[in-house]
């Protein structure tokens, strides 16, 4: 639905007075934190430098690295090539080439829908890419995300450019049990997302729903 | 004056209309706006859309006839008495079955009927999968559209949802995604209106009704793909066009179909140098509302990796490439050597393909090397009769026409062939070019065909051998093919996708089309060859030629202003 006009909440900016004007209580204010900072790495234990690479640094799970293509629970691509994620993506480097799922994969449906559609390629220009995660954001069925691998090499421009292949040998590599990265947070199940699934809490199960 | 009165509603950032009216109806008071409809047999839609309202609606179309089945169009009306009191009838109607008469108000943002619009859009949302992400439609969908204006964010249905089997095989160019589905029924009253085969059909009853055809009699006319068109939701989809791209990516022009002299105005959809699909445009001048399938799916040929890319010489009886500059100057060359020697012995054949601006410059060119240069016009391809729809059962046309795909497959032969009569004076046909070859008479031929892969190609082997004994053959076209075999000199075609210019259909309708796409590879279109021939600086500017051409030929003296509108203009009608 449209945006009602008397949803639409104006800001007004702040206005400053003559204190604020002078910057001296900012200035004042930032220079503390440094100082604190100093002194803590100096004397104390908050040492905020992490000698890379011999420690691999821990990295917070929604740190946003190298893409990944999700499975689904029959070890199938989980994108259905709805090219949301190359819509959304403000660098244009995800290209989608789109085609009729594999017969096989029509008659077999998963949560009760059939697959229709399924990427042939799906490539994305690592290079090209600014890991903004509007991919994963815009995508309707979590089938892409962006992992916490971001020691990303390759030898040439050619390699950076990952092909559905790379894509999911990302997902088996993240999903190992040993894995050495952990799970994306954003994850949020194995199964289709929202666009594709049941209304929430029927009581109903999947198996229950696939009667065509 | 009949006047019908339409509520007003404000738009965002939009002045209301001068002639607003405030008028009282019981305890409410409307805001309304006055439409003079004259002598017009409208219907509630169409007179709120004169007053720039839109009521939203599915299955009413202005080419079918009514049935008033969706409900999306609810309206309430009333009626002004000459004192100026409304008296409201205070009961819903739909809009599309509802006549106005002078005097009629018609209320289209009531709190009931927004009230209405919601609930009937849950209702027609109850069964529907919402699989938007894997639909064709999304992006041009109608009840994506409604529902975001109109509708409810979200649904109260808790039950299981009716999944129908889809149906791909429903014709051969046409799948069915039956849960998807509204029930419009437009599909249906298409294929029994308008192509009259009546393939279509409802079966099962109430919440189970379903689309289908018969065992055995899929929905296979030359018509059928224009059900994709009227289905206002993802339902019917056309196989040529499914999953190869999403319709918000595509960049459309306003265009005209040149497979036959029919001129169906339509859209050309493309995206990154390829075009993805074409699509009718509403003309009443040219075609009405839709378009045939064989000119729908017959643009295949402008993506093609087979067409000629480079211009082209005969050197030790192989085509090698070479540059445009050194081509552009050798065919000169030649054109001019030739005039010194004997300028009757020059021809130049314009094909039915050209359009009016490419034939007028390169009859120019050619007439201002010399006056004896002869013109001829192309071969005409005519394929079987003029096919008209609808049809019955059997397959035998019905009165009154609705539809017609002519024999005649080329766009352009009208506007060619006035071009030739301006600058020839008597029209030379082919088989006369053919005759004069045959007896030794030319050295020089130029051929301007670019005709698309059709059949056995547009030159039988008797003509290609014919004119294979003509010294010097410069060929325009955009497949290899039996007058590429004879040519010297070969310089790549534009398609018409990749043209501006004017097509003159059958009637005399002169209309403009747009590139869509840039010309594949190096490839330059005619109308640019020829600039460069005739060594006229720039890039070819349509609107500046068309008016130009009207300036000079006579017969296209209508198009004075250089502008043919969306709808085109009628050569003959000024006269």
């Amino acid at each position: 639905m449209p945006i009602p006009e008397s949803d639409v909440k104006w800001v007004k900016t702040p206005t400053i007075g003559w204190v604020e004007q002078m910057y001296i209580p900012a200035i004042v204010e930032g220079l503390r934190t440094t100082v604190r900072h100093s002194i803590a790495t100096l004397f104390g234990s908050g040492a905020r430098t992490q000698e890379f690479p011999e420690v691999e640094p821990k990295l917070p799970a929604n740190y946003r690295g190298v893409h990944r293509l999700n499975r689904d629970e029959k070890g199938r691509v989980k994108c259905v090539a709805c090219y949301m994620c190359s819509t959304a993506c403000p660098a244009h480097c995800i290209d989608i080439v789109a085609a009729p799922a594999p017969k096989e994969w029509q008659s077999d449906p998963v949560h009760g829908y059939p697959r229709e559609k399924y990427p042939e390629t799906f490539v994305i220009d690592e290079l090209r890419c600014i890991y903004c995660g509007m991919c994963e954001q815009a995508c309707p069925v979590d089938a892409i995300e962006l992992t916490t691998l971001y020691d990303l090499t390759g030898l040439s421009r050619e390699d950076m450019i990952f092909d559905k292949e790379k894509l999911l040998a990302v997902f088996d590599e993240t999903t190992k049990p040993d894995a050495k990265y952990p799970n994306p947070i954003r994850t949020r199940s194995g199964k289709l997302g929202p666009a594709s699934e049941l209304p929430p809490d029927q009581g109903l199960t999947f198996s229950s729903t696939a009667q065509s | 004056m009949p006047t019908v009165y339409v509520t007003y509603t404000p738009k965002n950032n939009g002045k209301p209309p001068e002639n607003l009216i405030s008028a009282q109806a019981g305890k409410e008071t409307l805001q309304l706006v006055p439409v003079e409809i004259g002598s017009d047999k409208l219907n509630c839609i169409q007179a709120a859309q004169r007053a720039g309202v839109f009521i939203p609606h599915y299955c009413w179309h202005p080419a079918l006839t009514v049935v008033a089945s969706c409900r999306m169009c609810l309206v309430e009306v009333g009626e002004r008495k000459p004192d100026g009191s409304i008296a409201m009838t205070g009961k819903l109607v739909p809009g599309c079955q509802t006549p106005v008469k002078d005097g009629t108000v018609v209320v289209t943002n009531s709190q009931k009927v927004v009230h209405e619009q919601a609930q009937t859009l849950e209702s027609l949302l109850l069964n529907h999968p919402l699989d938007c992400p894997v639909c064709d439609k999304a992006g041009e969908c109608l009840l994506q559209d409604y529902t975001y204006e109109f509708g409810r964010a979200t649904s109260r249905m808790i039950d299981l949802k009716n999944t129908p089997a889809n149906k791909p095989d429903l014709g051969p160019n046409i799948a069915l995604f039956t849960d998807r589905c509204i029930m419009c029924s437009r599909c249906v009253r298409f294929t029994r209106e308008i192509a009259g085969t009546a393939e279509l059909q409802i079966i099962n009853r109430g919440n189970h009704s379903e689309i289908d055809i018969f065992p055995g009699e899929p929905l296979d006319n030359k018509l059928a793909t224009n059900v994709v068109d009227l289905c206002p939701v993802g339902a019917l989809c056309s196989k040529d066009f499914l999953y190869k791209h999403r319709v918000w990516n595509l960049k459309t022009q306003n265009s005209v179909c040149p497979d036959c002299s029919t001129g169906c105005s339509i859209h050309l959809d493309g995206n990154k140098n390829i075009v993805y699909r074409l699509r009718p445009r509403e003309n009443p001048q040219a075609q009405g509302y839709f378009m045939c399938d064989e000119g729908r799916l017959g643009y295949h040929y402008i993506n093609s990796k087979e067409r000629f890319l480079r211009p082209l010489r005969r050197q030790d009886g192989k085509l090698t490439p070479f540059s445009y500059d050194e081509a552009i100057r050798t065919v000169r060359q030649m054109l001019k050597d030739a005039v010194a020697k004997d300028a009757f012995g020059v021809v130049v054949v314009l094909s039915p393909f050209l359009t009016c601006e490419e034939a007028f410059l390169l009859a120019k060119y050619a007439k201002s090397l010399s006056k004896a240069v002869q013109l001829a016009l192309g071969p005409v391809p005519i394929v079987g009769e003029d096919d008209t729809y609808p049809k019955d059962r059997r397959g035998r046309p019905i009165q009154p026409v609705k539809f017609t795909i002519r024999a005649e497959k080329c766009p352009n032969r009208q506007g060619v062939e006035r071009i030739l009569r301006h600058y020839q004076g008597q029209l030379i046909a082919f088989d006369e070019v053919v005759r004069q070859a045959e007896a030794g008479k030319l050295q020089l031929l130029y051929l301007a065909a670019s005709y698309p892969p059709r059949g056995d190609g547009w030159l039988t082997a008797e003509q290609a051998a014919t004119l294979g004994k003509v010294g010097q053959v410069i060929l325009h076209d955009l497949y290899p093919s039996r007058a590429s075999e004879i040519a010297h000199v070969v310089i790549p075609g534009g398609a018409f996708a990749e043209k501006d210019g004017t097509f003159v259909n059958h009637a005399g309708l002169a209309q403009a089309i747009h590139w869509a796409i840039t010309p594949t590879g190096e490839c330059r279109t005619e109308g640019q060859v020829v600039l460069d021939l005739m060594q006229r600086p720039g890039l070819l500017h349509a609107a500046t030629l068309r008016k130009e051409l009207a300036s000079e030929v006579k017969a296209f003296a209508a198009l004075a202003s250089g502008d043919l509108g969306e709808y085109g203009i009628l050569l003959d009608s000024t006269k």
